[in-house]
Formats: structure tokens, sequence, C-alpha cells
């Protein structure tokens, strides 16, 4: 042990919550099934952490204590008669690697399948593994839902109770049950990596989500090397990443998929995703990850051939919108429809959209105000963008999106994000 | 763990149960599904009920009590019977409620027996 500054060891009990709470929380919440109450005592246990290690040193496995510290906390609950259950050593041991065989190779990806129960609000499944698996916050998962930070809250807290009471199996489903589960899993590895790269210049962990997502994916393909679908996400997320470092020009400003130095692309991850988009394409299957990947395979395409194969992203995104009639896919078929020409028809698209979920929606905003400068409505495209910038948190990209602005009122067309 | 596993059934398979012509198919259905818990020993208690037409309701209101003939809830599918099961989770109930007859014809509502505490020490 070693006996920091009390600084120090703040610094050091951040890096275990923001590094381990997922796993933690699976952990502590596999022994008792509530998951609830496991991730109060763990809050419990990080804020003694806070007021023990400075003064004793911090322990040689951080985790390790705070498992310990948790489990004591919740004991001490469960005999004050807070936490009413059945106490049941019989769970414990089933629970207990009592088959190793059949044990996931990470306590997360378990608890990720029992979030995905079919007892379980199919809505309440992908946020729920968020929050209580990848340590996402509820505010930060209504935002990425679009739906009411208060309607997720009570959604998730009452997914939590079901899990405690209803008496969900806590083991990795039937090979047979997989595949219905894998759905809201992906989702919710995704969703990570969206978050992750959004918020992708926190200087003090660049790549904490984008990489967890990543190595979600790479145990779940390699857990289930005959479904695609996990193949496809995989791949879309290796697409993505290789374009880590062209993201940024020099001075940190944002530089648009399009005006990208192919250079600066990560080869050996490209070849990897391309390969498991081949793999995955064997199983005859073709679903949702697969078909954004393929997109972003099209977009990689373009410094080899010099053109961007609008058909083939036109062909892709409709797929797409059939497999996943997500907003996203939606704003994006319509940006290829604006690119590939049609642009009264991709205005229409956007119309269509143009509801509540969209009013506070970045993405829509940008995509507007792109058709409307296509269609030759400066006036409305800058107005657009203007309210783009205005729900942009990132500063390189808002700085990008206000050079845009400029141009726009300059009568000149700016490049597109 | 234990679950309650209560069966639902239309009106149909009630008359089903004394109809000459479809009570040995009936109750055959019943007899194998009961016969499979058994051998596998998971059954607690369990039994099914007359038909909805034998149910009588009471209430107790401002201390004066009101009996009424029929089911507390006026719906096309009745309380037919009950099994509580002993197994390890909610799948494993999950996996004898869908082989119950009933599950094909109307539903299986599956609930966890709350369990009895020991009072505080």
């Amino acid at each position: 042990m070693t006996a920091p500054a009390a600084g120090e060891a703040a610094r050091i009990a951040e890096q275990a919550a923001r590094a381990s709470y997922g796993k933690l929380v699976a952990i502590l919440a596999l022994r008792d099934r509530d998951i609830a109450a496991a991730e109060d005592a763990l809050s419990e246990a990080l804020l003694a952490a806070l007021t023990v290690w400075p003064r004793r040193g911090v322990p040689d496995n951080p985790d390790a204590w705070l498992v310990t510290a948790a489990r004591n906390r919740m004991k001490n609950a469960a005999r004050a008669g807070r936490v009413q259950r059945a106490a049941a050593p019989e769970i414990e041991r089933r629970l207990g690697f009592a088959d190793p065989g059949a044990a996931l190779p990470d306590d997360r990806l378990r608890l990720m399948f029992v979030c995905a129960h079919p007892a379980i609000d199919p809505a309440a499944r992908t946020p729920l593994i968020l929050q209580t698996v990848l340590g996402l916050d509820a505010g930060r998962i209504a935002r990425a839902f679009l739906t009411e930070p208060a309607a997720m809250s009570q959604r998730l807290v009452r997914a939590k109770l079901r899990i405690r009471d209803a008496g969900l199996r806590f083991a990795l489903p039937e090979p047979e049950e997989m595949p219905a589960r894998l759905d809201a899993v992906l989702d919710a590895i995704y969703a990570v990596f969206g978050q992750g790269w959004d918020g992708w210049d926190h200087p003090a962990a660049p790549d904490a989500l984008t990489g967890e997502a990543i190595f979600l994916a790479r145990l779940i393909a390699a857990l289930m090397p005959g479904e695609p679908e996990p193949q496809g996400l995989l791949a879309l997320m290796l697409y993505c990443t290789a374009r880590r470092a062209a993201r940024r020009d020099g001075d940190g400003g944002f530089v648009p998929l399009d005006r990208q130095d192919a250079r600066l692309w990560d080869r050996s991850m490209i070849i990897e995703a391309e390969g498991l988009l081949g793999a995955a394409a064997r199983a005859g299957r073709f679903g949702r990850f697969q078909c954004e990947a393929a997109i972003q395979s099209v977009h990689v395409q373009r410094p080899l051939t010099g053109r961007l194969n609008l058909a083939a992203l036109r062909t892709l995104y409709d797929l797409l919108v059939r497999h996943t009639d997500s907003i996203g896919a939606r704003i994006g078929r319509a940006v290829v429809m604006a690119d590939a020409g049609e642009v009264d028809a991709a205005a229409a698209e956007l119309g269509a959209l143009g509801d509540k979920r969209v009013a506070r929606h970045q993405p829509w905003w940008v995509a507007r105000s792109h058709v409307a400068a296509l269609a030759g409505r400066p006036a409305e495209a800058a107005a657009a963008l203007e309210t783009a910038i205005g729900l942009t948190d990132d500063p390189a990209l808002r700085a990008h999106l206000m050079a845009r602005l400029a141009a726009l009122r300059d009568g000149t067309r700016g490049g597109r994000g | 763990m234990q679950f309650m596993l209560m069966f639902t059934e239309p009106l149909s398979e009630f008359s089903r149960r004394t109809d000459p012509a479809e009570a040995a198919d009936y109750w055959g259905g019943w007899n194998a599904f009961i016969q499979a818990m058994t051998a596998a020993g998971v059954i607690v208690k369990g039994d099914a009920l007359q038909p909805p037409h034998t149910a009588t309701t009471v209430r107790v209101r401002d201390g004066v009590r009101r009996v009424e003939d029929g089911p507390f809830a006026d719906a096309k599918e009745q309380l037919g019977g009950y099994f509580v099961i002993e197994v390890p989770d909610l799948d494993a109930a999950l996996d004898w409620a869908a082989q119950a007859p009933s599950a094909t014809s109307a539903c299986v509502e599956v609930r966890p027996v709350l369990p009895m505490s020991a009072p505080p020490a």
C-alpha cells in the first residue's frame, strides 16, 4: 500500500469508479439480483474510499476493496430489514461459476443478457443495460433515446424492481434464446459507442467508452460466432474508429468525412472491418448493423475510387430504414437522397420527421440546413444551421458549423459534416 | 423459489370439461401436463376450480357484507385453476407455464410467491 495525498486518492477512486463501475455493479448484482441496492452500496463504498484511502493508503486492488466494502453495506442493509428479499444461497451457488463451461467471460456480459430478458419491458432493456452495466446516467440515456429524463428514470426503476422481485434467471440464456436477446445488448453497446464518439475530445479518457464498446462487441462476436450482427456491429465501430485521427486537423478543428485525409485512416482496422463484414455476410442474414457497416464501407471506398458511390449508399439506406425505422436512419437517407439530386424528396422526408422528437435533435437540423442549401434556399439553411449550432456541445464541431454558417451567409457553399 | 401459475380459460374451455365429445381430450391434456410436473417434482400444491358460474364474491363496505353471485371480474377469460411450483427461477416457471393446455386457449399468469420473512429478532 502507498499513502497518497488526498487529491491523489480521490483521483484513484474516481478512476476506479469510471473504469470499473459497470463491472462492479454486475458483480454485486449477480449475487443478490438487486441492481438498485448494488448501485447504492457501490456509491457508498466509493464515498468511503474517499475518506479511508487518503488515511490508510490506496489498496493494492481497489476494485476488490470496493466490492468488499459494498457487500458489507448490502449485508448491513439486509440485516436492518431495509432490503427485503429471499436470501438465496441457492442462487449464489448457481451463479457461483458452478458451470465454468457456460460462464460468460465477463460478468458484465451476463448482466447485459439478464437486462435483455423477455420478461422486462422491451423499451427498458437497452436503457437498463446502459445504466447498469455501462454506467451512463439517466439524463444522458434519456437524451440518447430522445425521451424525457423523468419518464426514463421511472422506466429504469420499474425494470430494476422487476429484476429483483420477479425471479428472472440470472444466468447466461440458453443458446437458442440468445439471438432473441441479442438486439437489446447490441443496441446498448452501440449507444455507448455513440456517447463516447460524441465526447471524443475528453482529454482524460479519449477512448474509455468507445474502447469499452469495442471490447464488449469482440467478446460477443467470439461468444456467438454463428451470429452475423455482432460481427456487423464490431465492423461498424472499427470503421468509425479507424478514421479517428483524421477527424481533427492540426489545430483540433473538426474535419467532415468528405474532407478527411484518407492517409490518416487506420488501415489495419479497416481491413479487419472488411473481413468481419465478409464473414458476417456468409451467414446469409442481413441486419441493421451489417447494413450500417456496409454504409461505412462505401465511405472508405471513396479515396480508392475517387468518388462516393451514392447509388450504393441510397440502396443501403433504404435497407437500413426497412431494418430500423430510427430517426438517425431516416436522416441519413434524406441526406443521401439530397446529394443524389432528389432534393425535394429529401426535404419531404425530413419534414415528415418534424415533430417533438427532432425539435432538439442536432443532426436533424444539420441535415435540414444541408438540404435547404442544396435546394437553393440559403436563408432557410442558415436559420436551421443556427438552431443546430445551439444544440451542439462539442466546441470543435460548433466551430466547424459556425464556419459553414458564415459561408452560407456569404452566399458560398460550405462543406458537409 | 415458488411461483403461482394461474390458468385462465375462455368459457368454451370450461364447457369442454363436461362435453362427452370433448371431455376426454380436455382432461387428457391437463393430466399429461400435471403428470409431467409431478414427475419433475416441482408441484407444491394446486387445484382445478369449478367453473365461474359457481363463484361467489364478497365485499365488506362500512361494516356491511355484500355478497354477489359470479366472479369478481366480468371477463371473457376466467380463472380455471392454479398450481404453486418450486423451481429455481422465473425462466423455469415460464417453461412450465408454456406447457399448460390453457396457454394456447387463453393465458397463464406467473407470479412469484411472496416469501414470508422471519419476524425481526
